[in-house]
């Protein structure tokens, strides 16, 4: 699948790694502590991540033997 | 009393769904546990979805943000991570079972292994791990009961009501029954969570950030992680732990041999961070009842929503999310105790009765859920963890397969079997001696920096596991073969 895959790492960076830059309350974004919403977009970047690596593993293409 | 008459419907009703899917199938033992391996996409999803929808999440997950604060996120990081993990690490764990005709997961093990003993000591962790998960969900029925019958029905009444259901419907329908009530179950609690979680912060503190505004304001630092204690190495170490741990539970390694096919899991991987986003409403909920039913301590935390929804709701609304939490505790709970059944039968006993047919296993297997159920109601009227504390320590064991399962997936497999048998057994040893005596780093190494001493013990007794794993299989490696040349009699 080439070099694509490795944007799988990406979210491990960002949350575990993340956590040491963003552990505070304030600023509040859409209402939630900084420490909630920033695990919200890792969340969501994995979703979007998680697709892209789909899209292109050719495993997943019509007619591939898996 | 109107809550608690919704409350015995639905469980009325999950029990005909159980008896409707059973019909017209012979239940053989692959029907029983693994659904035949002809459940497509949506089954899959929603068995494998199962543990974010379980008590853990509703009473758990609520009751840990009430009693812990930002701790509680932990929560939402390690599905995700796990879900990407799962994205390589399933479709060749289905291959090969698939191939194999294997039912369950020490079956697995033992095959790549060839060896049986392995067989039975990754059916006796994991049994052992899947004892304090049953018990969390009887203890959520518990609670759920007795919560929505204002007192009338005592907690342990409530437990052996919710027991006897559980055992029941899993008698009759075996892993069909999961999936069908899967079904209603996700809508519901969908639909009641996301409810509350906007609702309980608007009613009573006029939105989002102003709730969270008066909670800073109340307990301040208990939105961000505590520099010691659940602090940021704890929560990375548990996230870590967790992830690696999530498809090692029997139940949901087993659940992957469902799937007609592997894309099924890779197409998962994409949905299933976002079906996890429902945790931010409970989280949302434990933090609305914190300023609002104060006082909650130890294992009561995971009271926090129910006490919250009687104080705001009529009983009938009460009722609803009552049958909410009453589904997220039978269907989980009903695999679970399949899998702990099936895995007494097929790998414990049957390793040590080669001849069994296979008929006779499938009847114990069933004979066994009573058993099963048993010992938990046992353990859950003599224990006192919070939720959040009895699935820790079942993900502490499990997490133990992770190095073993790895090493048989790559092409030359590092370890040896002997090695994988040590690796996991000095992991489950550690967990074992760590759970019975409450040590953490900290009372075991009190010099140790603090980031150290805060780290999860499971992540210790996989760092044992790890080197026992790879010390042993050093040893105990073939003696290499001369190198290869060019074979004479060619």
């Amino acid at each position: 699948m080439g070099p694509i895959k490795w944007l799988a790492l990406l979210p491990f960076i960002g949350m575990l790694g993340g956590v040491f830059f963003v552990n505070q309350v304030t600023p509040l974004v859409l209402g939630m502590p900084l420490l909630l919403a920033w695990i919200l977009l890792w969340v969501l970047l994995t979703a979007a991540i998680m697709g892209v690596i789909y899209l292109a593993d050719p495993a997943n293409r019509e007619g591939a033997q898996r | 009393m109107s809550a608690l008459i919704i409350i015995f419907a639905t469980m009325a009703l999950a029990l005909w769904l159980g008896l409707q899917a059973r019909r017209g199938r012979d239940m053989n033992l692959e029907q029983w546990t693994v659904g035949g391996r002809g459940f497509g996409t949506l089954f899959v999803f929603l068995l494998m979805a199962g543990e974010i929808y379980t008590t853990f999440t509703f009473l758990g997950a609520s009751g840990f943000s009430y009693g812990q604060g930002a701790p509680a996120f932990y929560i939402l990081c390690y599905g995700s991570l796990a879900y990407i993990i799962s994205y390589w690490l399933l479709p060749p764990v289905w291959r090969y079972a698939k191939a194999q005709r294997l039912f369950s997961q020490p079956d697995f093990f033992a095959r790549k292994y060839d060896s049986p003993a392995l067989g039975i000591l990754v059916a006796l962790v994991g049994i052992i791990a899947l004892i304090p998960y049953l018990v969390l969900q009887l203890k959520g029925l518990g609670i759920i009961v007795s919560t929505a019958s204002y007192g009338a029905i005592g907690s342990s009444t409530a437990i052996w009501i919710g027991a006897a259901v559980v055992t029941i419907y899993v008698m009759v329908s075996g892993v069909h029954g999961s999936a069908w009530t899967a079904v209603v179950k996700d809508a519901l609690i969908v639909l009641v969570v996301v409810f509350l979680g906007i609702y309980l912060p608007l009613h009573y503190y006029g939105g989002l950030g102003a709730m969270f505004e008066a909670i800073d304001a109340a307990k301040p630092g208990f939105l961000a992680l505590p520099a010691k204690g659940q602090s940021i190495s704890w929560f990375d170490s548990t996230v870590l732990l967790t992830a690696l741990g999530f498809f090692c539970w029997p139940h949901s390694f087993a659940s992957a041999y469902t799937a007609r096919d592997e894309r099924i899991f890779r197409r998962n991987a994409i949905i299933l961070p976002l079906y996890q986003l429902i945790l931010l409403f409970v989280f949302f909920v434990g933090f609305a009842a914190i300023l609002k039913v104060p006082g909650l301590a130890g294992p009561a935390i995971d009271l926090s929503l129910l006490r919250l929804s009687t104080a705001t709701f009529p009983a009938g609304v009460v009722g609803i999310i009552g049958a909410a939490g009453v589904l997220t505790a039978m269907v989980p709970g009903s695999m679970i105790l399949i899998t702990a059944a099936t895995l007494l039968a097929n790998n414990i006993y049957r390793a040590f009765h080669r001849t069994a047919e296979e008929g006779h296993v499938s009847r114990l297997a069933r004979l066994l859920v009573p058993v099963v159920a048993l010992v938990a109601v046992y353990f859950t009227l003599e224990g006192g963890e919070t939720i959040v504390a009895l699935l820790l320590m079942g993900y502490s064991f499990v997490t133990q397969f992770f190095p073993a399962l790895v090493c048989s997936l790559m092409a030359r497999n590092p370890a040896t079997r002997e090695g994988a048998f040590a690796g996991i057994l000095a992991g489950a040893a550690t967990v074992a001696a760590i759970s019975l005596t409450h040590t953490t780093l900290g009372t075991l190494f009190p010099s140790l920096p603090q980031a150290v001493r805060d780290l999860n013990v499971g992540i210790v007794a996989l760092g044992v596991n790890i080197v026992v794993l790879a010390a042993v299989s050093a040893v105990t490696q073939p003696a290499r073969q001369a190198p290869r040349t060019i074979s004479p009699s060619r």
